[in-house]
């Protein structure tokens, strides 16, 4: 049943591929962060139904953003990017005032100053591989020094696990905790997890996290209790504008090209579709996003790939050897399950 | 549990049988995942309600088990919200069943440090004696041209805007009998 | 304008959003660059406080041009009627208008009426103190005779006519002007008025979206005026997409206005009776006249409907139906007088229900002050707000103002029902009563607001039952017999009774056509008449959306009589046929002989466009069948207010109260009737005239975030949500930043003559200088929801503003002031106050400072202050 892009490359159905044989459609996210306008409902939404804790209450200086990025309680995001730049032809209403040069590198650098001075070098917002896009000074879009800045914009988008085609966490967990569902998403199962934290360094997006009190992975389930009764996940279901939309991926795609063309038409040429192509690195996501600029600006990765990448051709040889030991393995858990 | 049934459920056995062969999807799948649904379908009623921030006025749906809340969202039927919410809104649990909520009727005497409990009973009580004095100190019968006021300006009431209809058409009439004037509401905040 | 809609109600947004997907242009014109900003498609910085320069200019770009839709204009609005040559406007009398009187700082506004219509002398006094033009509702105030009687110019060329003399008043709010007053580039300006223009008229409609960002200023009112006359000259008024929203911040607090718990109002708009009404005849007489126009000709019916619920057999025709049992009122007998008055030890006790004004009103200090001067108070809310432990953690204690161990105020706190655990009906912004299920019940000592007062009621007539004294009788008589569920009051039952019932039948009216004057009906709120016609609570409907049309009819209840748009006869033309087809709403359908559409017409079902009155008519009789605006005495929307409103009959710009400069246009400053309250513990920054306003240099502004709700008490105390916006902090632009030192995430406070609040520094783009006339101006931004209680706490923003009215409505100028900033922290303790004293020494502070309300002319003009007690500083 495995198909020769079990761990790469394009794959039609990753739910029959992970032996779920009569499923529902793929589903997932298509967030489009056009109409996104930050109200955070989401991240509120998913923590009332998924009892996800407080993430602490810290002034982060990233413009509204509070939450600094996904983690093992945080699983929705909201980002939000303040910059000396135009967005399609909004009229941010700042020519012939009397301004000066942009603040934007400044509360750039005293972010970044703030997050290197913190334990783990920020790493308590969540996981490291992710840049925040802050440290380097050179994020794209970051202030022109101009002497009078004129352009502004505001981005805002929410941000999620992508539930990949091809998920790092999922290839890396040694125990089976996360496991493809029947919907084709990416879920962690917490009576299965023991902490062991691989799938940490596996995610390509810094998505997974551990939680510092029980030490188990958490991350967005996609609500799959939720997916189970019929009901869409919370945050798709709170948001206010329909930024995050919820949905078969068929369907999500083609939304999406739809609303992407929409835009180009409107003149806001740097639209793009983020996680939308199977063809990429993680193999597609199952929550793709509609970006008003390269991912970089968003704090995304422009090009992930899921670790495992490789890993097709190693498997091969390591086959015959794993199944040995998976025989020996099960001699143990039988005798034990007698007892 | 019997042996056959067990190595059934372990996932390295379903995955050497089953069409999962790497051990990341059905095979690996835990009692709880299998067993998982939505909570709220194991609710004993849904009340229909409002959401109680701002007055957009969304419509909510209140989930209630063993008569307690056990999820609020919002109702995809209202023409007004079509079913989101906002943040706050999204909140509506945390707020109504968080522990912040106070039980208890708390007390501070005058010139006290400290609360102290007290009875609803003998509550009510004291505050039925106070607003009577209150009214009386306060008691205007004409002002100095010898027209009727008719009232006390011994006490005051402030807000309603968080409160339902019937509820500040009571406070208005109860304060109203009393002579009371001096009662107002967050419309001029 | 005047709304951060994204923000402030953003699941209401959810249908900009939509619409802008749909082709609409969406602009937001606000001092900050929010979250609204960042989702339209065009942003307009604007000076805070300088709306109606801004919306006058557009009043002027319209009219120099012709944009007005000229048939909506001729036949709705009182656009052709002359007025009396007795009125004077701001053009003559260089911002004042006729009538004005420096030592009462109001208006006799007997000459602002319509030639040929009996005025009456108005005590401009009275009606401020009593915030009278709050009464009425939309109603309008009285203008006696038919419209036949008032003289026209259907040309609109006469010189005195409405038009002309708008036309007359807004000329010179030129572009140039509009660029030198708000800071606004002319050429953004003039893109606003295109966009406006353009998108109005027979094929299309414009909506405007406001808040409390227009509302908290000392010419709030007028800013909603000005909006008015664009949106009538373009004919955006009861037509599909037009309109003028009022986004409303509480979940009821259009329901606490409708059946108020307010001071001057009874349920409905009734005025509250003052000491001139001696009886009900004398009552009625000042809220209509026998020949009125309109449906306030039989608020004859509606009065006495609501005192036979109020006083139930008690009310007869013979003892006037209790209407002696009212009380009068004889001032300004507002939350911030009130305040004051506790301070002055005048109050003994104060109920406070789900309102925290140690944090959320204006001039914080000045409530805990008054609060710590009690006898008693009794707090309900949800959980502990700073309002009820003021007597241990305010920042007075920190000061050594207030002395727990000498603080006397005995509090006694009642765990409140949430909405989850009670029924009843909000009213939300768009009029729309919405019934709630009672979901689960309270626990421990948690009751509702029914029950507390219902037992409060029913334990004081027990006690004092059998008393023989004149005033227990309004007690004793009260009926008070509400059914019950167990000893929870039944809130079916007491909105069947708001609702109304026909004493004869023992039933439900069917809406306030049924109520009548004879003592045959009793109805608690006569605009919620309908709210359980035919026994059934229609606020509980909910069919869904999926099964019903565009209008959602069956869906809540909306008042007046489950209309969804108001004045909706307007969106036919006067022959009664849709002004377009592709905005077609309510139209005539001459074959059925009845108005029919979308909606529920706002309208006689069968009388037809051509229906004149006849001679003598008064009352609902007595409108046309093109009078659309049948709250109206003559049945036409109002671009000149003839009378009722306290501050002039055509908006004008005034400069705010605190304000960095002096006004361009006129040489009255500021609102020439804005109440002041001349006090030691409430002084003013100084502003033009007045010398060392330099003291304070910027404009501070202060609003909401998504993230919280209001003081905070429904949001800092949760985690969810505490997390989002964990601190307090101070948004300035970078231009500021650079002139004051201030870094980003650093601290700074800010620094007004009431006190000095610290914050973390936020230096973003969003903040932007402008340039006003000839100097640079920037404006500092706020959240007001901290406090001392919470999981996130931090100084009361709203101890920075001090107490100033404006003059129809009596809300406070909180939207905009004049401050300093500085880096670091606040002194803290005792040289706080010894801090805040430099300032006002060095701004030459005194009580009289900003009291001088009349600016005009040379002539020595008066001070208003209050007398004050003993020596003690503010």
């Amino acid at each position: 049943m495995t198909d020769e892009h079990s761990l790469y490359g394009p794959l039609e159905d990753p739910a029959a591929d992970a032996g779920h044989q009569e499923h529902p459609p793929r589903v997932g996210f298509f967030t489009d962060t056009s109409v996104c306008i930050g109200c955070k409902a989401c991240e509120v939404a998913c923590k009332e139904w998924n009892d996800v804790p407080e993430d602490g209450l810290d002034l982060l200086g990233m413009s509204f953003d509070n939450t600094g990025m996904l983690g093992a309680s945080s699983w929705r995001h909201v980002a939000f990017i303040e910059q000396e730049r135009p967005l399609g032809r909004q009229d941010p209403g700042l020519s012939d005032l009397p301004t000066g040069p942009s603040a934007a590198e400044h509360t750039a650098e005293v972010v970044a100053d703030g997050l290197r001075d913190a334990p783990r070098g920020g790493g308590e917002l969540g996981t490291e591989p992710v840049d925040l896009g802050f440290p380097s000074f050179e994020l794209p879009g970051a202030g022109t020094g101009s002497e009078t800045r004129t352009d502004f914009r505001w981005l805002m988008s929410s941000d999620v696990c992508k539930h990949c085609t091809h998920a790092g966490c999922l290839d890396v967990c040694p125990t089976g905790a996360l496991f493809r569902t029947e919907f084709g998403t990416v879920v962690v199962q917490p009576d299965i997890c023991n902490g062991c934290g691989y799938c940490v360094s596996g995610c390509p997006y810094g998505v997974i996290d551990r939680r510092p009190d029980d030490g188990r992975a958490w991350k967005c389930t996609l609500c799959h209790d939720r997916l189970r009764g019929g009901l869409e996940p919370a945050c798709a279901k709170a948001c206010p504008t329909d930024s995050i939309q919820f949905g078969p991926l068929d369907e999500l795609r083609e939304r999406a090209d739809r609303r992407l063309e929409q835009l180009h038409e409107a003149g806001v040429g740097e639209a793009r579709l983020y996680g939308r192509d199977p063809e990429d690195g993680v193999g597609g996501d199952g929550a793709f996003f509609l970006l008003l600029d390269e991912p970089e600006v968003y704090g995304l990765p422009p090009d992930p790939v899921v670790p495992t990448r490789d890993l097709p051709s190693m498997w091969k040889h390591a086959a015959v050897a794993a199944s040995a030991l998976l025989a020996a393995t099960a001699a143990v858990f039988i005798r034990e399950g007698r007892r | 549990m019997g042996l056959e049934r067990w190595i059934g459920r372990w996932p390295v056995y379903r995955q050497l049988t089953g069409p999962d062969r790497l051990g990341r999807g059905k095979a690996a799948e835990s009692p709880r995942s299998a067993a998982l649904g939505p909570r709220t379908d194991r609710a004993d009623r849904v009340a229909d309600s409002v959401c109680p921030y701002c007055a957009v006025g969304c419509a909510q749906r209140v989930y209630v088990k063993d008569d307690r809340v056990i999820q609020i969202e919002g109702n995809p039927d209202s023409p007004i919200s079509r079913g989101r919410l906002c943040p706050k809104g999204s909140a509506s649990k945390q707020l109504v069943t968080g522990p912040q909520r106070e039980q208890k009727v708390r007390y501070r005497a005058p010139y006290a440090t400290e609360w102290q409990d007290l009875d609803l009973e003998t509550a009510m009580e004291m505050v039925v004696d106070r607003v009577l004095d209150a009214r009386r100190k306060g008691w205007q019968d004409s002002d100095a041209d010898g027209r009727k006021l008719r009232r006390t300006m011994g006490f005051a009431g402030l807000g309603g805007a968080t409160l339902d209809n019937e509820e500040n058409y009571l406070i208005k009439k109860l304060f109203t009998a009393l002579g009371a004037l001096q009662i107002e509401n967050q419309a001029r905040i | 304008m005047g709304s951060n809609m994204a923000e402030a109600h953003p699941v209401g947004f959810q249908w900009v959003m939509e619409a802008k997907a749909r082709g609409a242009r969406v602009i937001h014109i606000d001092p900050r660059f929010t979250r609204t900003s960042a989702l339209a498609d065009q942003h307009v910085t604007l000076r805070a406080g300088t709306d109606i320069a801004f919306l006058g200019g557009v009043i002027n770009h319209i009219l120099s041009n012709d944009l007005h839709f000229e048939e909506y204009v001729q036949a709705y609005t009182n656009a052709p009627f002359l007025l009396s040559e007795r009125y004077q406007d701001t053009e003559d009398l260089d911002g004042l208008f006729s009538g004005y009187d420096p030592h009462t700082a109001s208006y006799d506004s007997s000459s602002w009426t319509y030639e040929g219509v009996e005025a009456e002398e108005r005590p401009g006094r009275r009606h401020k103190e009593q915030a009278a033009p709050d009464q009425h509702g939309s109603g309008g105030p009285v203008i006696g005779g038919a419209v036949g009687d008032i003289a026209a110019d259907p040309t609109l060329q006469h010189p005195r006519c409405v038009f002309q003399v708008l036309k007359r008043h807004f000329a010179r709010y030129t572009p140039e002007m509009v660029e030198r007053i708000c800071g606004v580039p002319r050429d953004r300006f003039l893109d606003v008025c295109r966009a406006w223009t353009e998108n109005s008229g027979r094929e299309r409609t414009a909506a405007l979206v406001y808040s409390v960002g227009w509302t908290q200023h000392s010419v709030g009112a007028q800013y909603i005026r000005t909006a008015s006359i664009i949106q009538l000259l373009l004919g955006n008024i009861g037509r599909p997409g037009g309109g003028i929203y009022a986004l409303r911040g509480h979940a009821s607090i259009q329901g606490s206005t409708d059946i108020p718990t307010l001071f001057n109002l009874l349920p409905g708009y009734l005025p509250m009776p003052d000491i001139t009404q001696e009886n009900l005849a004398d009552y009625l007489d000042g809220v209509r006249r026998p020949d009125q126009k309109g449906f306030w000709g039989n608020a004859d019916a509606y009065m006495i409907s609501l005192l036979k619920e109020y006083w139930g057999e008690a009310a007869t025709a013979d003892n006037d139906y209790c209407f002696d049992y009212l009380p009068r009122i004889n001032g300004d007998h507002g939350t911030y007088r009130t305040a004051m008055d506790m301070v002055d030890g005048k109050i003994f006790g104060y109920f406070l229900l789900g309102q925290n004004p140690a944090v959320g009103s204006a001039h914080g200090r000045l409530q805990r002050l008054g609060m710590a001067n009690l006898d008693w108070l009794v707090v309900r809310d949800l959980t502990m707000i700073e309002s009820a432990t003021f007597w241990k953690d305010a920042p007075e204690v920190e000061t050594g103002e207030i002395v727990t161990e000498r603080c006397r105020t005995e509090v006694f706190f009642f765990p409140a029902a949430s909405h989850v655990e009670k029924a009843g009906t909000f009213t939300q912004t768009q009029r729309m009563l919405q019934w709630r299920d009672k979901a689960v019940e309270p626990s421990g000592d948690q009751r509702s607001e029914l029950w507390f007062f219902h037992h409060l009621g029913r334990r004081v007539k027990d006690r004092l039952a059998g008393s023989t004294d004149d005033r227990d009788r309004p007690v004793l008589d009260l009926a008070w017999d509400y059914r019950t569920e167990g000893d929870e009051p039944s809130a079916a039952d007491v909105l069947r009774h708001i609702n109304g019932i026909d004493l004869r039948t023992g039933r439900t009216v069917g809406g306030y056509p049924d109520l009548r004057a004879d003592g045959s009906t009793a109805c608690g709120c006569w605009i919620y008449s309908g709210v359980y016609a035919d026994e059934t609570n229609q606020s509980r409907r909910r069919k869904s959306r999926f099964e019903q049309g565009p209008y959602d009819a069956e869906w809540g209840w909306t008042w007046p009589l489950n209309r969804r748009v108001l004045y909706n006869r307007a969106s036919a033309d006067p022959q009664g046929r849709p002004w377009s087809e592709r905005k077609a709403l309510v139209w005539w359908d001459e074959d059925r002989g009845e108005w029919t559409g979308h909606d529920t017409p706002d309208f006689e079902k069968d009388k037809p466009p051509h229906y004149r009155p006849p001679e003598g008519a008064s009352g609902p009789q007595a409108l046309s069948g093109e009078d659309a605006f049948i709250m109206m005495s003559d049945g036409k929307a109002w671009l000149f207010a003839p009378t009722g409103l306290a501050d002039g009959p055509l908006p004008t710009h005034y400069e705010p109260h605190e304000s960095p400069v002096r006004n361009l246009l006129y040489g009255q400053q500021a609102n020439p009737t804005r109440k002041v309250y001349g006090r030691r513990d409430n002084p003013s920054n100084p502003a033009p005239p007045e010398a060392h306003g330099e003291v304070f240099p910027f404009v501070f502004t202060a609003s909401r975030l998504t993230e919280h709700h209001t003081a905070g008490g429904m949001s800092r105390q949760l985690p969810y949500l505490s997390e989002l916006q964990p601190e307090l902090v101070v948004e300035v632009s970078p231009e500021l930043a650079a002139e004051r030192g201030l870094r980003h995430l650093d601290w700074a406070h800010v620094i007004t003559s009431r006190t000095a609040v610290e914050a973390r520094v936020f230096v973003t783009d969003r903040m932007a200088p402008l340039r006003v006339e000839d100097r640079t101006v920037h404006q500092i931004w706020m959240p007001y929801h901290w406090g001392s209680v919470g999981l996130t706490t931090g100084d009361v923003v709203n101890d920075l503003i001090g107490v100033v009215a404006e003059p129809n409505v009596l809300i406070q100028e909180s939207k905009v002031l004049t401050c300093d900033i500085r880096p670091g922290r606040r002194p803290r303790g005792p040289a706080l106050l010894e801090y805040v004293q430099d300032y006002r020494r060095r701004a030459g502070i005194t009580p009289q400072t900003g009291t001088r309300i009349a600016t005009t002319g040379d002539d020595h003009r008066p001070t208003h202050t209050e007398p004050h007690r003993g020596e003690d500083s503010p």
